[in-house]
């Protein structure tokens, strides 16, 4: 449920940082789950360049909708665009097919919480 | 936060993993693991398992009780013939909504009252408000029943096997009594999903045995177990009101499209007066149906409905809608613009997006 190759966010974001300077972003298995069915996903423009925490886009589920914040500060390098057909992804591999931005990295990755401080958020607000 | 109440079949529905949420102070299921799409299908194809044990039940008997649901509703219940039930609402003065309900006629002298679970309080307290005028007993059941509700085209074939009632010839609108799986229930041809369907009231105690049962006849049939998630999206396509959203106590009977249900040459009753008047002068608002025309714009609960950078109305209630595959909504809006093909805008997060006025209900069932 928190792969340990990745850091994460209070808002549930994940991050895959590379080590030449990209990273992959998108929401976790808690998150997909507490959203329900995923049936769009609005993504920001190839070039965009976001700060750290800022929104770069929106998840919709059927029942209501949440704002993605960009986990660390960067540029979009490209977005998933398969998930305009397919969705479901998000909640079918949340860590994997159901990616949402790769960015270039123009800032740091402090302030993220590692799979064990996010474990214990999620145990937290599960209760 | 108090503690949240109960149905009596909370533990079934942690058995089957459900994910659970505070609705108007009631835990409740609002999906099961299968999800609000595959539970909305379901129930659209298939047939689909809800507990609406939240639901109130006040029952009103005596000689007076005709005349006191009378002077309460708007719709004429003397017309109801015993084992009928009709859609209705009790209105305040000004014409707007304390709450909508159902009006079973259980005998000449004997009606059962089926209100919102968030409301019932105020409705039981309404109603007891009323009746000293009247020669009748009014009781709160709620907390001693259970409602279960078995929405979808298989409803029948499923059911039918747990029942010696015969179920074909209860039509729409109408209940009868008997048993299912061996527990005495009130069996009643309605439903919130404009699908064919039963709801079975019971004993509180005896719903986990009727749960089960429907449960297991129905797996073969490919029903599954339903939440209130959609629930919601089911009764939105089919334009059904839900209290909070379509109507309240700030909209009246007329606005919310629900004329039908207002007689209003059946006699004295509380709100007449008002809405007699509303209909005598031209409606400055009106609930109507609406498509975005973009994917990603999905209108929500409660957005606003703008015009030249003015609000004008707003969205009651909006969701993707599973079965039609287009985003849906229903708001109100100024009269002059509600015209059927006509466009709208809704801020949705800051953006005004446009919408068309489409025919409602959106969905209606091929009978």
């Amino acid at each position: 449920m928190f792969p340990a190759d990745l850091l994460y966010t209070k808002d549930h974001e994940w991050i895959r940082a590379a080590a030449d300077g990209t990273a992959v972003v998108g929401i976790t298995h808690y998150a997909q789950e507490a959203l329900g069915d995923v049936v769009f996903v609005d993504l920001p423009e190839v070039g965009a360049a976001i700060g750290q925490g800022e929104e770069f886009g929106t998840v919709e589920s059927v029942k209501t909708v949440s704002e993605l914040n960009l986990p660390a500060a960067g540029e979009v390098l490209a977005v998933n665009d398969t998930l305009a057909d397919h969705p479901e992804a998000v909640n079918e591999d949340p860590y994997g097919a159901g990616w949402m931005v790769k960015i270039r990295l123009t800032g740091g990755l402090d302030g993220l919480l590692d799979p064990t401080a996010y474990a214990a958020l999620v145990s937290a607000e599960s209760h | 936060m108090s503690e949240l109440m109960k149905t009596p079949l909370n533990v079934a529905h942690r058995a089957l993993n459900a994910k659970m949420v505070d609705f108007g102070g009631w835990d409740m299921p609002v999906q099961y693991p299968a999800g609000i799409l595959a539970e909305h299908e379901a129930v659209r194809t298939r047939a689909g398992l809800f507990d609406v044990s939240h639901m109130g039940e006040i029952r009103v008997k005596g000689p007076g009780a005709l005349a006191l649901i009378e002077h309460l509703t708007p719709n004429a219940v003397s017309q109801l013939v015993i084992g009928q039930i009709h859609y209705t609402a009790f209105l305040y003065e000004n014409g707007t909504f304390v709450d909508d309900l159902l009006v079973y006629r259980e005998g000449d002298e004997e009606f059962l009252l089926v209100v919102n679970a968030g409301n019932c309080d105020k409705d039981f307290a309404w109603v007891q408000t009323h009746a000293p005028a009247f020669d009748c007993t009014v009781v709160n059941e709620s907390p001693a029943t259970g409602q279960i509700a078995l929405q979808g085209p298989r409803s029948l074939a499923i059911l039918q096997p747990l029942t010696e009632t015969p179920l074909e010839p209860i039509g729409y609108y109408f209940f009868t009594h008997g048993q299912v799986a061996g527990v005495p229930c009130l069996i009643s041809r309605t439903g919130y999903t404009g699908e064919d369907g039963f709801e079975l009231y019971c004993a509180a105690a005896d719903a986990p045995k009727v749960w089960d049962a429907v449960m297991a006849a129905g797996t073969p049939h490919g029903l599954l177990p339903a939440g209130l998630g959609c629930r919601n999206t089911l009764r939105l396509e089919c334009k059904m009101a839900l209290y909070g959203h379509e109507i309240d106590d700030t909209i009246h009977a007329l606005e919310a499209g629900l004329g039908w249900i207002v007689k209003l040459d059946k006699g004295s009753f509380i709100g007449r007066d008002a809405l007699l008047a509303a209909k005598a002068a031209p409606a400055h608002r009106k609930l109507v149906g609406f498509k975005t025309l973009e994917k990603r714009d999905i209108a929500r609960d409660h957005m606003p409905v703008v015009k030249d950078g003015a609000t004008v109305g707003f969205v009651t209630s909006g969701a993707p809608s599973p079965t039609c595959g287009i985003n849906l909504g229903l708001a109100y809006v100024p009269t002059d613009q509600a015209v059927l093909g006509g466009r709208i805008q809704i801020e949705i997060r800051g953006r005004a997006v446009e919408a068309e006025i489409i025919k409602t209900p959106f969905y209606k069932r091929q009978k």
